[in-house]
């Protein structure tokens, strides 16, 4: 872990365009992104100036309170993305309700991928398969067939994994579910947003203090941010967009 | 067949002793030490080791047994052992049920508030607890006991036919272990899923241990000192290392060729993967060409702490477990600083040692005093434990 913690800090040193906008506070796990698979729909969407992003999640995807919906991942990534893609009207909508399986989430996908038809479906999953230790076999079909299902309806795909949850790390074992979506986002060819290293980071360097008890709002506010905005660095810079304003926002 | 030698290999100790150790520091959660634990080189980790020494050793003590006493008073013995086990763990339960509380009481987070829904099962603690006196529902971290437990029902009988055809028993053990994975054989959990340790897979290593202590390490030899075995067994560590590197850095990925991915992942811990036990083997082959049984260092004072927490191993074991829950609490309540990292691993390792000696001092005591036990069963011998 402290190798990894080691390495980030030296990549960073080394580290080349980054987010000129971005927070420093977010930018220190900048680069825990993936850029191996490319996201060919949302590159034709982006060409097309008409981004529209499915969200579909368990209850980590959602904030408490009367401004949760404004201030939880999903829409901060709205919000970065529409700031790094000027002329692109960006449409994320959300599919996410708590205490939700993979298996769980599958049965209303058809419907949502139907309606929305996005060029992207992010899918935020496995904490709650951890934490009611549902059969690896089960969790593993679950993910090929709901992006199985995302790909035949024309949407590209992004999994994003559990959070770092330091109070509870000893009480769910997340380790297996993690690595079934590693390999299945290998097989299929999926970027995977691992949020758990990126938190896991933000926690090691004191970015943000995770084993707080505290019952405020504006750690987890300040983490939803960031998450937003490094979501919307993961589809750009696999995308790749064609268009030179797209770059824009990259200047050091 | 007779074995081939009454006294004790120290290296059993010494290798079990730093696998209780190692498992003690990759069970405190994000423990910045745990990065030296051999887990993250590699496929296999402590829990093989441990298995396969434990397997050894119970093949020594009661394998012993069985040819003095008769299978009845074997099996018994391997019986309370069990008992012994079972009772350890329910007791391990027991804190970590106190620790949940604790956490369920006083933490709420809104970013957790998914992750505390993990807490749930304390309302209703009539089905939960159950479940865990009936070894179902198992809390992250504590499935090695359990697998013990089934492990040791099973052993007479295997111990029977080890002694009597000990190339029967190791094919019939591989035979079982291709078949859990042809039919998927496992044990179900609660509330969902299945053991983490499957026991028709683990029992390959546990019966394989047995039957290297009872010569079938001597037929080994020739093979695992043999230059293309040791070669052989470097290059697959090497390899294992290589991909071990790609999971931390996943950048390094790309350059894992595509087929050899399809190949080796899933990486099956609950199953005993046959990539985790040739892990496994190619460290013993190396281990064992490095540290030759008569190596002078093995009673020098360096590794007395491993030994003598490899020779008491259950108490250790469960020792472990307790401190690693103690260790992640003071990383939620204390500090969570990597200097606190190193004091509570260090502090940890510290107080096993301490608690061996103390149960090792306790033991030969015992056995001296004028005890119920007559002196044949020899219960500190071997420090007892299998």
């Amino acid at each position: 872990m402290t190798g990894r913690v080691l390495l980030s800090l030296a990549l960073l040193a080394l580290a080349g365009p980054a987010w000129a906008e971005m927070p420093g506070t977010c930018q220190v796990a900048e680069q825990l992104i993936e850029r191996d698979f490319a996201l060919p729909h949302v590159t034709r969407a982006i060409a097309a100036k008409q981004l529209d992003i499915l969200v579909v999640g368990a209850g980590s995807s959602l904030l408490p309170g009367p401004a949760g919906i404004k201030n939880a991942y999903p829409a901060r990534l709205q919000a970065a993305l529409a700031e790094l893609l000027p002329g692109v009207t960006v449409n994320v909508t959300t599919d996410v309700m708590a205490r939700r399986t993979a298996a769980q989430m599958v049965k209303s996908l058809r419907p949502a991928l139907a309606t929305n038809k996005p060029a992207l479906m992010i899918w935020q999953t496995g904490t709650v398969d951890a934490m009611q230790s549902i059969d690896n076999d089960q969790f593993k079909a679950a993910l090929d067939h709901g992006i199985n299902l995302a790909h035949s309806a024309g949407a590209d795909v992004v999994l994003i994994n559990a959070q770092y949850s330091p109070r509870t790390e000893s009480m769910i074992a997340l380790g297996a579910y993690a690595e079934i979506m590693r390999w299945v986002a290998l097989q299929q060819e999926v970027p995977v947003f691992d949020r758990f290293s990126i938190m896991k980071l933000w926690g090691d360097l004191g970015t943000f203090d995770l084993y707080s008890a505290t019952k405020k709002l504006d750690i987890a506010e300040h983490v939803h941010d960031c998450i937003g905005r490094l979501l919307a660095s993961l589809v750009i810079e696999s995308a790749k967009p064609d268009m030179p304003h797209a770059e824009s926002g990259r200047q050091q | 067949m007779a074995p081939v030698s009454t006294e004790r290999d120290l290296r059993l100790d010494l290798f079990r002793g730093i696998a209780l150790w190692l498992i003690f520091l990759d069970h405190i959660p994000s423990n910045a030490v745990s990065w030296i634990t051999i887990r993250n080189y590699g496929f296999s980790d402590a829990t093989e080791i441990f298995v396969f020494i434990s397997g050894y050793t119970a093949a020594f003590v009661y394998g012993r047994a069985m040819r003095e006493h008769g299978f009845i008073v074997a099996s018994a013995r391997v019986l309370k052992r069990a008992w012994q086990i079972y009772v350890a763990h329910v007791f391990l339960f027991a804190i970590y049920l106190a620790e949940i509380a604790y956490v369920a009481h006083s933490f709420s987070n809104p970013l957790f508030t998914e992750e505390m829904g993990v807490l749930d099962f304390l309302q209703n603690p009539d089905v939960t607890i159950l479940q865990a006196l009936l070894l179902k529902f198992k809390p992250v971290n504590m499935d090695v006991l359990p697998l013990y437990i089934v492990l040791l029902l099973w052993f007479p009988p295997m111990l029977w036919l080890l002694l009597r055809s000990p190339s029967f028993a190791l094919v019939g053990s591989a035979g079982i272990y291709a078949l859990t994975w042809w039919f998927d054989w496992s044990i179900p959990a609660y509330p969902n899923g299945v053991w983490v340790f499957n026991p028709f897979a683990w029992q390959l290593l546990f019966v394989f241990g047995a039957w290297c202590a009872l010569g079938g390490a001597q037929r080994l030899s020739r093979w695992a000192n043999s230059r293309v075995v040791i070669g052989l067994a470097a290059a697959y560590l090497l390899f294992a290392f290589c991909i071990a590197m790609t999971w931390y850095f996943p950048r390094l990925a790309v350059f894992v060729p595509h087929f050899v991915a399809e190949a080796i992942y899933p990486i099956d811990k609950t199953n005993l993967d046959v990539l985790r036990i040739v892990h496994f083997l190619s460290l013993a082959v190396i281990t064992v060409w490095f540290v030759p049984r008569s190596w002078p260092a093995l009673q020098s004072r360096i590794f007395w702490p491993a030994i003598v927490c490899g020779q008491h191993s259950l108490e250790i074991f469960c020792l472990g477990v307790f401190l690693a829950f103690a260790g992640h609490f003071v990383f939620t309540e204390v500090s969570n600083r990597l200097l606190t990292h190193v004091i509570v691993s260090v502090v940890g390792i510290a107080i096993m040692v301490g608690v061996a000696a103390m149960v090792s001092w306790y033991k030969r005591v015992e056995r001296q005093g004028p005890g119920p036990r007559p002196p044949s069963i020899k219960p500190g011998y071997a420090g007892g434990d299998a």
